[in-house]
């Protein structure tokens, strides 16, 4: 099966990248592939509770990496969601319980029976970040539209430039179209012409997310909700489908101005 | 009057305009780690250098850093005194 291992990062913390994982992870496996879900922050694990799994952890990602159980002992079958697996973080311990070299061990393992390996990185640029970027093979950078999460967002893409796990792709998570036409916030246009990599994803502002997250069910199985229908474009994407972005209602302008973007900017084919 | 025209003026001037042209200029400093003092000294250094062998125009010699994608440019442009001027 050989899985391909996706990274999502940010930089910034609170911009959502436990929420899309979940979902990504989620919408993946909803299309009859098999994912792996993987909680890279150690010490403030929260991918459980996203995903509504936090009554099952038995082992946890440091006692695979310590020897205390088989990876498959700590991995947690999602009941709802035929194919969708969960690896939760430590609570207890810190981000240097876990070296890069035993994420690409551990991912190296799930590679032959899996079709994608999500991992939930952490934010900052520390040891958790990078224990999360060393086995990707995509890397995918949240941002929010303001100012601060942008430009964390930049550094994050030079570091994993630098790294040589580039070109990151780019998703823009709580855009308020109402907001980006009254021009009180960075629009879509603007922020991958600032961070200057190829979009992937556009989510708007929902408060639906929040009813999901209250419940641990990932937002993706709600057909009516707009961050729902966002984040299932992206996995449709990640699969190599060529998926328009969401149009967002009364912003025509706007989003047709994304449409041409998309369709004239990025890789080829 | 003037604080009217003055909101006038702050109206016209989008917040995400402005979040725009700050970040430009922050992601420059952030990707370059260049400091304003040190383009200064660079253009000062240039001119030095310059003037040695040309008459430049050393009040309205410009160096600043251009975005092209990811990758940054250094841009100099440098007016050179006209020969009537010279001698």
């Amino acid at each position: 099966m050989a899985a391909k291992v996706l990274t999502v990062t940010s930089g910034k913390g609170g911009v959502g990248k436990t929420t899309i994982t979940a979902n990504l992870g989620a919408a993946l496996a909803s299309h009859n592939q098999k994912v792996v879900c993987i909680d890279g922050d150690i010490g403030l694990r929260n991918l459980d509770v996203v995903l509504g799994l936090e009554n099952r952890i038995v082992y946890d990602i440091v006692d695979v990496v310590e020897g205390r159980c088989k990876l498959r002992q700590a991995m947690i079958r999602d009941k709802r969601i035929e194919g969708l697996f969960l690896i939760p973080a430590a609570q207890t311990r810190d981000k240097t319980a876990v070296s890069p070299s035993d994420m690409v061990r551990i991912c190296d393992e799930l590679r032959p029976d899996y079709d994608w390996v999500i991992i939930d990185s952490p934010a900052g640029i520390e040891r958790g970040f990078r224990n999360a970027l060393a086995p990707a093979d995509r890397v995918f950078v949240v941002t929010n539209p303001e100012v601060s999460a942008v430009r964390d967002a930049d550094r994050i893409i030079g570091i994993t430039e630098a790294e040589e796990k580039g070109p990151a792709q780019l998703i823009i998570n709580r855009i308020n179209p109402a907001m980006v036409e009254r021009g009180d916030m960075i629009s879509t246009i603007d922020i991958v012409e600032l961070l200057a990599i190829e979009l992937i994803g556009i989510i708007p502002e929902d408060s639906n997310v929040i009813v999901s997250t209250n419940r641990g069910l990932p937002i993706v199985l709600d057909g009516k909700s707009q961050a729902g229908q966002a984040l299932q474009n992206i996995a449709r994407r990640v699969m190599g489908e060529n998926v328009p972005f969401l149009d967002l209602n009364d912003q025509g302008g706007f989003f047709k101005q994304i449409g041409k973007l998309f369709s004239s900017g990025g890789k080829n084919e | 009057m003037s604080n009217f025209m003055a909101r006038l003026a702050g109206r016209n001037r989008k917040s995400a305009n402005q979040a725009k042209e700050r970040l430009q200029l922050v992601l420059i400093h952030d990707r370059t780690n260049l400091s304003n003092s040190v383009l200064e000294t660079i253009k000062d250094e240039i001119i030095e250098v310059l003037s040695r062998h040309i008459d430049i125009e050393s009040d309205t010699v410009s160096v600043e850093i251009n975005n092209d994608g990811r990758q940054q440019r250094l841009l100099a442009d440098i007016p050179i005194l006209g020969a009537k001027r010279k001698r």
